[in-house]
């Protein structure tokens, strides 16, 4: 009894500090692998807007961040490969007597294509735009979609 | 200012937060891009926060410090999956500190199509007054 109690008790700190060990290992790991698995900004085409495409089964879906600016003043194409989004953002003159602390908002043209790795739908896209967000659902042609096969 | 060419708009990554306070909750944060322009009558700050709703905006002043903070809901369903994600979203927040000459009662703030626009407008007494002076 002694003798476990006595080899027992720094055996403890022993293995604590192999699992403090053991936490930054795991803890650097993760942080390596959100670096690979990105959920930091990946590939970036560099163009304004930043856009982010997802897709469902249905559709595909484009989304930009275009804060203060009008749906009517947003100009979207559609071609059989993709969209583009073009446009211009005006801020508007505040007044010949004032002294800007900041400015960091940015105004002018902009233009983005974007490609859609399938064939597309043409006809029946929409377009939003929601608090400065604008979404763009674009269905996938019939011949694109999933289709589930029943065994017989 | 007609036959000023318009520039095309440069991409800039959105700016995530450094804050000196730690987060308790998970998720990325980010500082919205703002104007701050002052006149004689009222300061004006217009904050760029694509994606916030009047509800999940709340606009805070107390002890002479501003803070801004905005929620956004994640963009996409669950059943939707990633092709190109060239932005993340997240909370928008930031501080500023006010001098002590707003008057709190009389401001004033109006969300459009994601600019918060918060009109600040200055207490009387210290609006700029042309001071007379007299020749006896």
């Amino acid at each position: 009894m002694l003798y476990r109690r006595f080899f027992n008790v720094p055996n403890w700190g022993f293995s604590k500090s192999f699992r403090e060990f053991d936490r930054l290992r795991s803890e650097m790991d993760e942080l390596f692998g959100a670096l690979s698995s990105g959920t930091l900004p990946r590939l970036s085409a560099g163009v304004f807007p930043l856009t982010n495409v997802t897709e469902d089964k249905e559709n595909y879906y484009v989304r930009a961040e275009l804060p203060g600016i009008k749906s009517n003043e947003l100009d979207i194409q559609v071609t059989a490969e993709g969209i583009s989004i073009s446009g211009e953002r005006k801020i508007p003159v505040e007044g010949n007597n004032v002294r800007y602390h900041r400015r960091e908002r940015e105004a002018g043209k902009f233009s983005r294509s974007i490609n859609l790795p399938g064939e597309i739908d043409v006809n029946k896209v929409e377009a939003s735009m929601k608090n400065g967000v604008l979404k763009v659902t674009i269905p996938k042609s019939e011949a694109a979609k999933p289709r589930q096969i029943t065994v017989k | 200012m007609t036959d000023k060419e318009s520039k095309e708009i440069q991409v800039k990554p959105k700016q995530e937060l450094t804050s000196p306070a730690e987060q308790t909750r998970p998720g990325l944060v980010f500082t919205p891009n703002v104007d701050i322009f002052e006149t004689d009558q009222e300061i004006t700050l217009l904050a760029d926060m694509p994606g916030v709703t009047a509800d999940n905006l709340s606009i805070d002043l107390r002890d002479n410090i501003l803070t801004l903070t905005g929620e956004v809901a994640p963009f996409e369903d669950a059943n939707e999956e990633d092709v190109l994600i060239e932005y993340e979203i997240g909370k928008y927040h930031r501080q500023f500190n006010l001098s002590s000459v707003i008057d709190q009662s009389k401001i004033d703030a109006e969300l459009n199509n994601g600019v918060l626009r918060l009109s600040l407008p200055k207490v009387e007494k210290a609006m700029p007054r042309r001071i007379e002076v007299k020749t006896g």
